[in-house]
């Protein structure tokens, strides 16, 4: 972990609009996140957690606040500049995998390369990561050829080949057993020792966020504590 | 990697995706199939026409400019008039009566059509002898399972089959002029007259001297009855192949557009995950537009495949109506097929790339 600030959020607010009723996910959030920190967010549904994710992400924009991720202001950021922010600065790593079915385990990784503009060139800093997640034996493989543990992995793979600022990893063991749970967090562990990746993972087990070096914890839209 | 994905979303639901390239190939056929016999029609007309032999041809000014759809009012007395204008070889008169489309019994002197063309070529059988004969070509004698010897019913009357002759002249069935005046009550009356003239070269003045001499008649080249023949030449053709064409549009677009808007539905999750991965609409727009491009080449492959289907069809069971492959209207049926997929698959590709990432993402 060094000093370099690569996510500063203050006053962030989010409100969605469901039918007639606006909902305040989030009521002034603050959190500065430094290069290569791994930080676990917990809390109970409807916390906010994931909206917080999500405009990390780039995935929705915020109601009002500041966020910057990279020295990027994502209050400016259009629907375009976001996409950009998807392709290079963030990957994301999902309870559901969310691997594309039709594609092999290598296609899914080959894509996300492909819109993160690295092309086929050689990447050992990436050959190096897939040793480490263990998966070279089944990368042509389709996602329902693959078990839970090991399409997760795939999953990771996909969020960090284009060497992101940030993983953001939304209960990545929640469709897992306790092996595969465990292998799941070594992996973003080691992921965070070797390579210096920046994590924010969401999960509701205490002892998976034990495995980041603090925790965040969020209830009502706000974060409540940190340690 | 636009290409695999689409490649592996079209074998991810094979049935899905043949049966909208099988309904994409239909227009295609149909296009093929009616551009195929218009010119088959047309060629096989002009090709009767050529083998008569004749240079120029006379008929009545209010006739169509199809021979065979012209009414016989053109006195007989003419034909012997019009042998005596200079340079003129020969002239041979001919009538014509429509019984169903595309079929025209036909008239002739046979003793002077002999002399101007060398005759029928006989298949089987030999020429007309008695006034009940009559001669059919192969095509007609297979439609109507007709033999030498054997009877048929043309215009209310039963008809002694004397010859079965080769194609390419003139007509597919013909009488004795005499008893097809009679017939229809065409008393020395015919339809058109056939000119040949001494010498080829004399073709322009015979032209003129008969333009002077019947002012009220038509007088045309041989070339430029021909050209009369031609498609586009044909009343309603050129507007019945653009309805065609519009149809053929039409249902490409709604093809492509039905198959890709249910594809989309089912791959909300699947755009979600592309949009988390940094795919931006452009991307997504890409992906639905190549699929629909891809079976709309798929669908005009089929369709090309199923027109040899078609003409197969035509031929064994209307074998009087020629249908020819007509190949420039290959690439024509690829573009219609590819402006008709392309625009259909337009409101289901915007419509992906326009989904809201957190919402495709939750899409169960």
């Amino acid at each position: 972990m060094n000093s370099a600030k690569v996510i500063e959020i203050e006053g962030l607010r989010k409100v969605y609009r469901v039918g007639q009723v606006d909902v305040q996910a989030l009521r002034g959030v603050a959190l500065t996140v430094h290069s290569g920190e791994f930080l676990s967010i917990v809390g109970p549904s409807g916390s906010g957690k994931s909206t917080l994710f999500h405009i990390i992400g780039g995935l929705t924009p915020p109601t009002a606040g500041k966020v910057r991720i990279m020295d990027q202001d994502l209050a400016s950021l259009t629907d375009a500049g976001r996409t950009q922010l998807r392709k290079r600065t963030v990957g994301f790593v999902f309870q559901k995998f969310n691997l594309l079915p039709n594609l092999t385990a290598r296609d899914n990784i080959e894509v996300a390369r492909f819109l993160g503009g690295n092309g086929k060139k050689s990447d050992p800093e990436f050959d190096e990561i897939l040793r480490l997640l263990g998966i070279a034996q089944r990368l042509d493989h389709k996602p329902n050829a693959l078990s839970g543990g090991e399409q997760q992995r795939v999953a990771i793979a996909r969020a960090v080949v284009n060497h992101p600022a940030i993983l953001l990893a939304d209960e990545p063991t929640g469709n897992l057993d306790t092996a595969n749970s465990t292998a799941v967090l070594e992996l973003l562990r080691g992921l965070n020792e070797r390579t210096g990746q920046t994590i924010l993972m969401i999960t509701h087990n205490t002892e998976a966020a034990a495995y980041g070096h603090s925790t965040v914890h969020m209830r009502d839209g706000q974060i409540i504590e940190r340690t | 990697m636009i290409g695999k994905i689409v490649l592996e979303n079209l074998k991810h639901r094979p049935l899905r995706s043949l049966l909208s390239i099988l309904l994409i190939g239909v227009p295609v056929t149909l296009i093929l199939s009616l551009v195929g016999l218009t010119h088959g029609m047309s060629e096989d007309s002009q090709k009767r026409q050529r083998g008569i032999g004749a240079d120029i041809v006379v008929k009545s000014s209010t006739a169509s400019q199809a021979v065979s759809f012209s009414p016989a009012n053109v006195p007989e007395p003419l034909v012997g008039v019009i042998e005596k204008r200079p340079h003129v070889a020969m002239a041979l008169g001919v009538i014509n009566q429509n019984i169903e489309l595309p079929l025209v019994v036909t008239g002739v002197d046979l003793t002077q059509w002999k002399k101007m063309t060398g005759g029928f070529h006989y298949l089987e059988g030999h020429e007309l002898q008695n006034d009940d004969d009559i001669l059919l070509d192969r095509y007609v004698a297979q439609q109507r399972k007709a033999t030498v010897g054997g009877k048929v019913n043309i215009l209310n009357r039963d008809w002694h089959v004397a010859g079965i002759i080769d194609t390419g002249m003139l007509a597919r069935i013909v009488v004795k002029l005499s008893e097809l005046q009679t017939l229809i009550a065409a008393h020395n009356k015919i339809t058109q007259i056939y000119v040949k003239a001494d010498d080829p070269k004399n073709i322009p003045l015979i032209v003129k001297d008969l333009q002077a001499f019947l002012p009220s008649y038509s007088v045309q080249t041989m070339d430029e009855v021909l050209a009369a023949f031609r498609p586009e030449n044909i009343p309603g053709v050129s507007q019945f192949t653009v309805v065609v064409v519009a149809i053929g549009i039409v249902i490409g677009f709604f093809v492509v557009c039905l198959s890709m808007y249910t594809a989309v539905l089912q791959r909300t999750r699947e755009i979600g995950i592309l949009k988390s991965l940094g795919a931006g609409k452009g991307f997504i727009l890409g992906i639905v537009l190549t699929e629909a491009l891809v079976m709309g080449m798929a669908g005009t492959a089929v369709g090309i495949l199923l027109s040899f289907g078609s003409y197969a069809l035509i031929r064994v069971f209307v074998p009087t109506m020629t249908v020819v492959i007509v190949f420039t209207w290959w690439p024509v049926a690829l573009g219609i097929t590819l402006l008709g997929a392309g625009l259909g698959s337009l409101y289901p590709g915007w419509n992906a790339a326009s989904h809201d990432p957190i919402e495709a993402l939750s899409y169960e």
